[in-house]
């Protein structure tokens, strides 16, 4: 746990010290809160260097919005927004559009155009390499063409923890500190940190409505129930947090953060069942990462 | 795996603190079974959640090599090129935990060209599990991953004898395989090497012993990570901080953050900067938000000290009374990570910890064959070639050598045009030549020099391809100068090939050599102040870089003389494109060897098109404004 830490700041610090305008990618997820936590360790007593950046697709939980504004507050650093405006005026949605279209649209196209309007070389991202398959391939500095593409068969390689961090312009780097974390390691370290976190990781009853045998979470008022359809209420809770309408919420007891623990290392199912994106297409994952996603 | 339950969480996070992490790599030849041997060691340690196994149970029947077996190599070729074409491309980071450690695992590939792949991941590991398979015994590809897993400095080896079930769990055939390894890695330094007979594919000796293999007594591979020991206590442990960041919020707070890369340090130490030789006491040491009463190596700290000294970002912190040395001057092993050849002379960006310097390789002292260890001469390093060399760099390193710290001791070299990086290195030890041979300080400077002869002493450098012109506008720019009291000397590209140069050809490492010395030679005369005409093809990029990079800002005139190379042919004054043409003559530019233009030159001559006159007139107005 020491050593993980330890890594995670020195990639950190790294990355800021060779950078000319990094950001940190801030999803509000429970890897964002910690890679932030990583981040003020760093440079304490100094707030971090850089700004955070928020890909908003417009249907995160509202509780999760709320944490955001908390975190800015509490961290002293930037918050920088962004929707993309085309995804606005043509009114894209997981409901209305497919969760591919949406993801596409708001997610990946929206972080290419906060990225080239900042015009960071150095993009902090919390992805880990335990949850996915391509994740697992991934560089800890990886390496992005111009236009933000990932080229999984042309990594730079990456010896001891010395890093290339030399770009040309319009090429950039995504950073991931933490890629050698495991969920369960996220969990201890928030625990043992006393890390905030958005309180949907904790179970709690909360209106849900079964969908090809999920539970989604009826968080605003655009939820399009089938006529006689209604929510009931289940005590969930979710393992990861993105979109309500594309995040499967758990049946769980596990109200407290000791619950989590137990209920995460005695899990039998992947942290990720619950993200429907991730197995639309076969390598669906890796096709996402090669356009741009995180 | 038992049921934790949440009253228990106190207990259960103190038994993971103290866990230790090991990190090892799974290496041989292709086909040996990798893949399937972690994809075991997860499946076995219930680190595979059930949507996993279901994915798994679809991906067999798409792409399995197993037939109705689940395929378990699925679980890390996550590439879909990879799944596709059933073998490792690049390495994968897996994550598992036993009751007594945490392992990373990365799995490496066993295709030659993709060494350096496989460098990428032994550089961090503790522990090689070397697989060989049972049928084929040891193979070209073991010997090279074994040459390679020594020398990035693994101590530990495991001996995977996998697929045993294939051949009917016999022990001669072990035993032979064993006997062949030992006396192979008997030249390596290797601390430990530990072989197991296995069966990735059914499970033998993973974590269960094998009922089909009684005659074997020893530690499954499992009991053998869990137990080993890996972490043998330095010999010398002196307290090295290699400066990451300086941390200054406000005047009052000037912190020195990094990684500490051995020893420990207390308030109150007494530490030195180096390569300043400054000495400097601790004050206060911070982990995260805390203040500390001590830090060891391994640790990400910051550190204040009782006085303000100068100490930046690529500085090393270290005991005062045990210092690093500092050099300029080494012998490193190198192992080459591209296709374009590494050529002696050419500068490359060197990142050691968190230094960054420019680069040569001085010489290559002899090139190891990958898989026989046979030492060879060699001109030029190509794709996943190692070599023993000699390097020096444009300021001093604080260093250790590689087999006492990884982290002062390993290198990357980078492309300082592409920024790829090209090599990764691991210092042996310092020439001490840089220690003996002092630049003179001589008495005259070049201003008093060239102050007596009323002039502003210059290179102009002219490139371009052969019959361009080059030569012809050089020489009468230089009848113009004379003619005007200028003090000139031209060095002319055939001319110097006739002494100076003799002894060098027309490859390209032989081309960057060539540049070298003649950039030497015109530097001596700027130096003298003189203005130095060089009329030379010099079609690299990097070459002319360096060359640019001897000369003080505004001295060095870049020329670019273009002329079409159809032109040039069709010139061809020495008729040498006819016998570039015919094939009679190697490694002619623009024929069959590249030219690569200038990008911004100081003055870009379309000698196609204008006069050689003309071309001469634009230099002197060049030669005016710039002076």
């Amino acid at each position: 746990m020491i050593t993980l830490e330890a890594e995670s700041i020195e990639n950190i610090r790294e990355a800021v010290a060779t950078a000319r305008n990094p950001v940190m990618m801030y999803s509000i997820g429970k890897d964002s809160s910690v890679m932030l936590h990583l981040a003020r360790k760093a440079f304490y007593p100094a707030p971090p260097p850089f700004p955070l950046l928020h890909v908003d697709t417009g249907w995160k939980f509202q509780e999760m919005y709320l944490h955001r504004t908390r975190m800015v507050a509490e961290s002293g650093m930037k918050l920088i927004t962004h929707t993309n405006p085309e995804g606005i005026a043509g009114g894209v949605g997981p409901f209305t559009h497919g969760s591919n279209y949406h993801t596409d649209v708001m997610k990946t196209q929206g972080l290419k155009q906060a990225l080239d309007e900042l015009g960071s070389d150095v993009v902090f991202g919390g992805a880990r390499r335990d949850e996915e398959k391509s994740r697992a391939k991934e560089r800890v500095f990886s390496f992005r063409a111009a236009g933000h593409r990932w080229d999984p068969k042309a990594q730079r390689p990456e010896l001891w923890n010395l890093y290339n961090t030399h770009v040309k312009p319009g090429e950039t780097i995504r950073v991931f500190p933490i890629s050698n974390w495991t969920e369960l390691d996220i969990w201890q370290y928030i625990y043992a940190e006393r890390i905030p976190i958005v309180p949907l990781y904790l179970a709690a009853e909360r209106p849900v409505i079964n969908r090809n045998g999920q539970w989604i979470m009826v968080d605003d008022e655009r939820f399009p129930f089938a006529p006689g359809e209604q929510a009931q209420l289940k005590r969930v809770r979710f393992r990861t947090l993105g979109c309500w309408p594309l995040t499967a919420a758990i049946e769980s007891d596990a109200d407290t953060l000791e619950a989590v623990i137990a209920e995460t290392f005695n899990a039998r199912g992947s942290e990720r069942e619950g993200r429907l994106i991730d197995s639309d297409t076969p390598g669906s994952m890796e096709k996402k990462k090669q356009e741009g996603y995180f | 795996m038992s049921i934790l339950h949440a009253q228990d969480i106190a207990s259960f996070l103190d038994g993971q603190r103290n866990k230790e992490t090991l990190r090892f790599i799974t290496c041989g030849s292709v086909d040996d079974g990798k893949s399937t041997l972690i994809g075991r060691l997860l499946f076995e340690s219930k680190s595979i959640f059930d949507d996993q196994l279901q994915a798994l149970e679809t991906d067999s029947r798409q792409y399995g090599t197993q037939g109705e077996k689940m395929d378990l190599a699925l679980l890390v070729d996550g590439l879909q090129a990879e799944r596709e074409q059933g073998i490792t491309i690049d390495v994968a980071y897996r994550f598992f935990a036993t009751e007594r450690r945490r392992y990373i695992v990365a799995d490496t590939p066993g295709h030659e060209q993709y060494t350096r792949n496989m460098a990428t991941g032994a550089s961090t590991a503790d522990l090689a599990v070397i697989l060989i398979g049972a049928r084929k015994g040891v193979l070209t590809q073991t010997r090279r991953h074994s040459r390679i897993v020594a020398m990035m400095g693994i101590r530990h080896v495991v001996l995977a004898v996998n697929k045993m079930d294939l051949v009917g769990c016999d022990q001669a055939i072990y035993d032979g395989i064993v006997a062949d390894y030992q006396t192979f890695a008997a030249g390596f330094a290797f601390s430990s090497i530990q072989a197991i007979p296995l069966s990735g594919l059914d499970g033998d000796n993973v974590l269960n012993h094998s009922t089909r293999m009684p005659w074997y007594s020893g530690p499954t591979l499992m009991e053998y990570l869990d137990t080993v020991g890996v972490h043998a206590p330095n010999e010398r442990d002196a307290f090295r901080l290699p400066v990451q960041w300086v941390n200054r919020p406000n005047l009052d707070f000037r912190g020195f953050c990094g990684r500490i890369a051995e020893g420990a340090v207390r308030p109150g130490d007494t530490v030195r900067v180096l390569p300043s030789g400054v000495t400097v006491q601790v004050k206060a040491i911070l982990a995260g938000f805390d203040e500390v009463d001590m830090a060891t190596a391994g640790d990400a700290v910051t550190l204040t000290l009782t006085e303000e000294v100068d100490a930046s970002r690529g500085d090393v912190l270290v005991a005062a009374a045990a210092p690093a040395e500092v050099a300029d001057q080494f012998e490193a092993k190198l192992l080459w990570m591209v296709e374009h050849p590494m050529s002696p002379g050419r500068q490359y960006l060197l990142k050691l910890a968190c230094k960054e310097v420019t680069a040569t390789i001085t010489d290559i002292k002899y090139r190891e064959d990958v898989n026989t260890g046979t030492h060879l001469a060699a001109k030029t390093l190509g794709l996943n070639e190692i070599a023993t060399v000699n390097l020096s760099t444009s300021a001093p390193l604080v260093f250790e050598p590689y087999g006492a710290n990884r982290v002062l001791g390993g290198f990357i070299l980078i492309d300082k045009l592409t920024f790829e990086t090209v090599g990764a290195g691991m210092i042996d030890f310092a020439l001490r030549r840089a220690n003996n041979i002092h630049w003179q300080a001589l008495e005259l400077s070049k201003t008093v020099r060239a102050a007596q002869k009323h002039q502003a002493p210059r290179c102009i450098w002219f490139t371009g391809l052969s019959g361009s012109g080059k030569s012809t506008i050089a020489n009468v720019l230089e009848k113009r100068l004379h003619a005007e009291g200028k003090h000139t000397y031209l060095l002319d590209g055939d001319n110097v090939r006739h002494g100076l140069n003799r002894d060098l050809g027309f490859t390209e490492a032989d081309r960057v050599e060539n540049i070298r010395r003649v950039a030497e030679v015109a530097r001596l005369m700027v130096d003298a102040g003189l203005i130095v005409l060089v009329s030379f093809i010099s079609p690299f990029i990097s070459e002319r870089r360096m060359a640019r990079e001897l000369f003080a800002p505004g001295e060095f005139l870049e020329v670019f003389v273009d002329t079409p190379i159809e032109e040039c042919e069709r010139r061809d004054v020495k008729g040498l494109y006819a016998k570039a043409r015919a094939g009679t003559l190697k490694n002619f530019t623009g024929i069959d060897s590249p030219y690569e233009a200038p990008q911004a030159p100081e003055l870009h001559l379309h000698a196609g098109q204008l006069s050689t006159q003309a071309c001469v007139d634009a230099l002197v107005g060049a030669l005016e404004t710039v002076t």
